[in-house]
């Protein structure tokens, strides 16, 4: 080995670990925050991933606090089933979704978070009403048990798959003369418009190097796996952190990690070690997140990579060009949240699925279908025909859930998925004869 | 001869079929499945191995003509029910030895004696009617042991019981520990020894004594010769799912749905849609001119839909599976069903009971119910494509396939081939098999562990 | 049979079942005969404003899905088991033909099944239009009100762009005039049923207002109004039934059988939200001096919309409607109905039962499914909350 070759593969473990490192070392701190919110005077905003107003919060002090994210990890701790129960207990349907469910039965546990400490109560509830209808309830049930302020902003939906004026005004109005008023009364002072430009300015540098990471599955091998291990890598832009330093530098780091493993021609760390990319394979759905790991090896197992994913899109589509744009700050954020993929219609969502099936030259598309999610879910089995009819490129469909262990049926996902594989199989040595 | 193996451990049933080196079908075997995967596996190959057997006997008589056509088949299917037979007998003696191991057990104590005698009486009682299960034109359920078994010995404890003579669930818990030991042990005997004592039997009855001891010395030659060919399983493929591990090394493996496709093409080489309709499950896949699967969706999570629904509806009425279909087609009426669920099959049918509709009427909506919903699984998967193969325990059923039939007829046209075929339950193993095949020519053949 | 036997309702009755029962919406393509150039303008549940529609000169048409008279062929492979049975039937509906005198469907934003239903509406039947209804969540008439007036507009311009009557000003105010009236007879019909339930059955006026489903305002209006005056002729019978509000069936629409189940077990019906579009706008709307009436139909749905659970609660206390409609009609109690895997309904209800708690006000809650073919079950549980209520009353 030479000691250039020593060098870069010392580079590249020390790099290895950094970007992780960091977003570990951002999390804990943000829950140390929260954990001495009262203290501190810092106020809390509880709010969703799909048309999180990050900046806006940050730039007025105060600290978010994501349910979605709260009720995820709740299901990878395999807290979920418990939390589940205390809320059908208490008479919540067994139909809706999973994810309020389990945050309520979190609430009734004391609301210990992920981090094992005890998330404060909301100041403020941001009820961002994007790309899903249960958002609004979600809310309208936590401000009966919290009984703080609810401030409504309604994105409304891109039926036409185009983002109007009159979209965008609705959004800016509401921002300008609801939205925001109701923060500066809750953080206790006026919005400074210079703290919110800057923060999306540092929000746009982030987005460059998260697109430049996702893009990076066009390689062969893709040096990511763009869901399992994508939904890592959406932390920071998607929580508590886009318009942050910290942010900036996590997906610098995310990058050249990245691009070190393209160099030396390495596939994504996953359960099963580095694994040799046999298959390449679009996913479109959330993932089950009790099951994660049993999920990934799945694909893994079979030498298959995701070299993209619509679900990690929820949070901003940022691949199709959209940057948040500092120089006119409200009008960015409101295109930011037209834009998330749920707020996306059926037709759009398909082509953007097509569109990632051919440039990254997938060999067969996923789609997990969870029952707690109509917004992703209704119209899946359409869009699966449709993909195969495009694209000729056999389309693969399981059905799970959020965070509902009941739902995820081990036996029945890894036969379909098996016969999925060997089916692809099959048709690779058919196309090579 | 050299063979290849494919096995299915089915939910209910265990299958394997073995084919030879140019891919014909020599053998094709069932057994229930049971808790030990490995057994169950081992069973139905062996069961497989002896229609292979006597697959060679047929084609040795055919070739030898020492009798005639009509006598042939006579002897071959005389010698197939008494090789049963002394196979029964075989696994009775195994059960009397279960029986009195376990009495010896510590658990019997104070009622040993009590339930000793009574359990050898039934048990004798067993072999002396075994005969009868296998007389010309006796009817038997299956050919599982704990069928035949289980069905004597309830009749002859529940006589016993009856008279006083013996405690019921003692006696019933005897039984079925022991037979759950018969089942996971592999027979000892040789198959050349079973095959030769029941040529005994059935020799006498076909070829009678009067001046032809040379041909039964030709006979007998055959027969021990044909019992000895070596068979060497160059390869085997196992399928199967539901189980936490198949007892096959993952390179062995294929997945069912693949099988299904494989083998339902196999025996109607036209198949380009498939619909599985099975106890627990129900697919539908679309298949590519060489039998490889290209698309597939499944209802694995809901009864309605699948055999099982059938089932519960055979309950309610107390009528046996097989009497829905028959009954159903002598429906005068239409009859509209709503709720598909299974759950509240039971309680519709009772209300239209109560509301004076006729059994014959509802079970025909409820056949259509169940097709209905089939039918969208197939359309899920991409539509029916000529030519349409029905697989599965339901397409026995003469509603089903009616109902089936009216419905393609009418949303993908008449020109629709329709396929079934009533060994349509051994398509994944076939399948199976015929993956192994490729292994086999591949270079990357697998052997089943001894 | 001497005349007054004979029940005064029973031949405008019939013909209301008739025009309800018309999945093949042959009362559609005759308009279409009899008006050249005409739209049919489709709308799912919950809410759509009809004035503008027939302003357009548009029939509009509201559709239900197939209730339990369709055979779910197609429909089924669309969805998976975990979602309601309304788009099933309304794409079944769709793809067998039935519809296909619909030039437009419009899809408003009462979930994300319906949402999404308009999504796969565009690619089934791209060559008819798909519109999206964005109701506003918020209630300022100076943003949501003007955003809702903009997609009023932007809906106008689409169905003009496909051939109906460019919009005028004249022809709004006159449909919202016939809407105002066939609101007023709606409102008699249902003052009728809170006086006296045994006068008109819940399963009555349930057709009586479905009928209107593919008429003009005006025609509904003369078919209610003749309706009621003949409803008041009838001779009576009791029944010592309790009075109930029933809640959670403003989408996907229970079979008849049901209702009339509920009503054999004890349940007088006395308020309800089936069909709530009908009902949607509280009171008249009035068209100010000088404005424009598209601001009207905005304004009135921002002022004058009721709530339910596809509208945001804003400042409002949930479950304080109920209450005061139950305090008010009078009745015993609530009876919960809500679609299988409703979101709405069933995401809504745990806050409304907490408000009636709070109250004391009895209610039972079940699902159904619009095919449901056997109510045994819901018979029993009616019948026992009935009981209940009758002999404990608030404490049941």
């Amino acid at each position: 080995m030479t000691t250039t070759t020593t060098a870069a593969a010392a580079t590249t473990d020390v790099s290895k670990d950094r970007s992780q490192a960091r977003q570990k070392r951002m999390i804990a701190d943000h829950f140390h925050k929260l954990e001495h919110a009262k203290e501190t005077g810092k106020k809390v905003v509880y709010t969703f991933v799909p048309g999180n107003l990050t900046e806006l919060i940050d730039a007025l002090g105060m600290l978010p606090v994501l349910p979605e994210i709260n009720a995820l990890q709740s299901g990878m701790r395999k807290r979920s089933a418990e939390y589940i129960a205390e809320a059908e207990k208490a008479g919540h349907s067994e139909d809706v979704c999973t994810y309020v469910k389990c945050d309520i039965g979190m609430m009734k546990a004391g609301n210990i978070g992920p981090t094992g400490t005890r998330l404060p109560p909301p100041d403020l509830l941001l009820l961002s009403y994007t790309g899903c209808f249960t958002f609004m309830k979600w809310f309208e049930l936590l401000k009966q048990e919290y009984n703080c302020p609810v401030v409504m902003l309604h994105v409304p939906y891109q039926a036409d798959g185009v983002i109007t004026n009159e979209m965008r005004q609705y959004i800016v109005d509401q921002l300008e003369r609801v939205v925001i008023p109701a923060m500066e009364n809750v953080a206790g002072k006026k919005l400074d418009m210079q703290e919110l430009e800057k923060r999306l300015a540092l929000s746009a540098k982030a987005e460059d190097d998260l697109v430049a990471v996702w893009e990076s599955a066009r390689h062969r091998p893709s040096p990511i796996d763009g869901y399992f291990g994508g939904v890592y890598y959406i932390g920071p832009i998607f929580s508590a952190f886009r318009g942050s330093e910290d942010a900036v530098h996590y997906y610098r780091e995310l990058r050249e990690e990245v691009t070190a493993r393209m160099a030396t021609g390495e596939g994504p760390v996953t359960p099963d070690g580095t694994t040799n990319e046999k298959f390449r394979i679009v996913v479109e759905g959330p993932p089950n997140w009790t099951h994660f790991y049993d999920f990934w090896r799945m694909f893994s197992r079979e030498g298959a990579t995701v070299v993209a994913s619509t679900y990690t899109r929820v949070g901003g589509l940022y691949d199709l060009g959209f940057r948040h744009d500092s120089s006119k700050p409200l009008e960015t954020l409101a295109d930011y949240c037209l834009g998330c993929y749920t707020n996306m219609n059926l037709p759009s969502r398909i082509d953007l699925i097509e569109r990632y099936i051919k440039s990254y030259d997938a060999d067969g598309f996923l789609i997990n279908s969870v029952k707690s999610c109509n917004s992703f879910s209704v119209g899946q089995l359409l869009v699966l025909r449709e993909l195969e009819k495009r694209t000729g490129v056999p389309g693969g469909f399981v059905e799970s859930d959020l965070v509902d262990p009941r739902y995820f049926g081990k036996a029945n996902i890894d036969n379909r998925l098996q016969s999925y594989f060997q089916m692809l199989d099959a048709k690779k040595r058919k196309g090579a004869r | 001869m050299k063979c290849v193996v494919g096995i299915d451990l089915g939910s209910t049933t265990t299958k394997a079929v073995l084919l030879d080196e140019r891919g014909s079908v020599i053998g094709q075997g069932i057994t229930n499945s049971r808790s030990n995967y490995a057994v169950a596996s081992a069973v139905a190959r062996d069961e497989a191995l002896t229609a292979a057997r006597f697959t060679m006997l047929q084609r040795a008589f055919e070739e030898e003509q020492r009798l005639g056509a009509v006598e042939t088949q006579t002897l071959l299917e005389r010698l197939s029910a008494c090789f049963r037979l002394e196979v029964y007998l075989a696994q009775l003696e195994q059960l009397g030895h279960e029986m009195s191991r376990l009495l010896a057990g510590e658990q019997y104590g104070r009622h040993r004696a009590e339930t000793d005698a009574p359990a050898r009486d039934i048990l004798a009682e067993c072999v002396r009617d075994a005969h009868l299960f296998f007389v010309p034109g006796a009817r038997r359920r299956s050919d599982f042991f704990r069928d035949l078994a289980g069905a004597a010995f309830m009749a002859g404890a529940e006589r016993r019981a009856r008279e006083g003579q013996v405690v019921f669930e003692r006696i019933v818990a005897l039984f079925d520990r022991a037979i759950f030991d018969v089942e996971t042990w592999l027979m000892n005997v040789e198959f050349a020894t079973l095959l030769s004592r029941a040529l005994d039997r059935a020799m006498p009855e076909v070829v009678t004594d009067a001046g032809r001891g040379e041909t039964r010395k030709d006979i007998k030659a055959i027969v021990d010769r044909v019992a000895t060919i070596p068979i060497e399983e160059s390869s085997y493929v196992g399928t199967g799912y539901g189980r936490q591990t198949l007892p096959f090394p993952k390179e062995a493996v294929r997945s069912e749905i693949l099988c299904h496709g494989r083998g339902a093409h196999r025996v109607f080489s036209g198949t380009r849609s498939v619909l599985d309709i099975g106890g627990q499950d129900t697919k539908a896949l679309q298949v590519d001119d060489s039998g490889m699967v290209t698309s597939f969706q499944m209802n694995d999570r809901c009864a309605a839909g699948c055999g099982r629904y059938l089932g519960y509806i055979a309950d309610e009425l107390n009528i046996g599976l097989h009497e829905l279909g028959p009954l159903a087609l002598q429906s005068t009426k239409v009859v509209k069903i709503n709720s598909t669920c299974t759950v509240f099959a039971g309680a519709e049918l009772r209300e239209r009971l109560s509301l004076g509709q006729r059994r014959e009427d509802i079970l025909a909506a409820l056949h259509r119910s169940i097709v209905t919903r089939a039918m969208s699984l197939v359309a899920r998967s991409g539509g029916i494509r000529n030519e349409f193969t029905f697989t599965g325990g339901v397409c026995k059923n003469p509603m089903a396939t009616k109902v089936l039939s009216e419905l393609i007829a009418e949303h993908y046209g008449s020109d629709i081939v329709i396929n079934a075929h009533p060994d349509s339950i051994y398509m994944g193993a076939l399948g199976a098999a015929l993956f192994a095949l490729d292994d086999l020519e591949a270079g990357r053949a697998r052997l089943l562990p001894a | 049979m001497t005349p007054e036997r004979v029940d005064p309702v029973a031949d405008v009755l019939a013909r209301a079942e008739a025009l309800a029962d018309d999945l093949d919406l042959r009362s559609v393509r005759a308009f279409k005969d009899a008006h050249p150039g005409a739209l049919a303008v489709g709308h799912m549940p919950i809410y759509s404003p009809r004035p503008l529609f027939e302003a357009l000169g548009c029939l509009p048409v509201a559709i239900f899905g197939g209730g339990d008279q369709l055979d779910i062929i197609r429909g089924d492979s669309y969805f998976q088991s975990y979602i309601c049975h309304i788009p099933r039937s309304t794409i079944e509906l769709g793809l067998s033909g039935r519809i296909a005198t619909l030039d437009a469907m419009v899809f408003p934003s009462i979930c994300d099944v319906i949402r999404n239903l308009g999504g796969m509406w565009k690619l089934l039947f791209p060559d008819r239009l798909s519109i999206y209804l964005d109701l506003p969540q918020n209630f300022d008439a100076s943003i949501g009100g003007r955003f809702y007036a903009g997609e009023l507009r932007r809906i106008a311009r689409e169905l003009e762009s496909k051939g109906a009557k460019p919009l005028q000003a004249e022809a709004l105010r006159q449909a919202i005039a016939d809407e105002n009236r066939r609101r007023e007879c709606i409102t008699a019909l249902d003052a009728l049923r809170h006086e006296d339930p045994s006068r008109v059955r819940a399963s009555e006026a349930y057709t009586v207002v479905r009928a209107g489903a593919a008429l003009t305002a005006r025609a509904h209006a003369d078919l209610i109004d003749e309706f009621v005056t003949a409803a008041k002729r009838r001779n009576v019978r009791h029944f010592d039934n309790v009075r109930v509000v029933l809640c959670g069936s403003f989408c996907e629409q229970p079979p008849l059988a049901l209702i009339r189940s509920l009503e054999k077990a004890g349940c007088d019906i006395v308020d309800d939200d089936f069909q709530l579009g009908w009902r949607m706008i509280e009171g008249r709307m009035d068209v100010r001096e000088g404005e424009d009436p598209v601001d009207t139909l905005a304004r009135a749905y921002i002022e004058q919309g009721c709530p339910t659970a596809s509208r945001y609660i804003a400042d409002e206390v949930k479950g304080a409607d109920l209450v005061a409609r139950v305090r008010q009609l009078p009745a015993d109690g609530v009876i919960f109905a809500a679609a299988s895997f409703c979101d709405p309904a069933l995401l809504d209800q745990p806050m409304l039962e907490a408000a009636l708690r709070q109250q004391n006000i009895p209610f039972t809650s079940f699902k159904y499914a619009e095919n449901t073919g056997q109510f045994q079950v819901i018979r029993e549980q009616a019948g026992a909350f009935s009981d209940a209520v009758k002999l404990w009353g608030a404490s049941a």
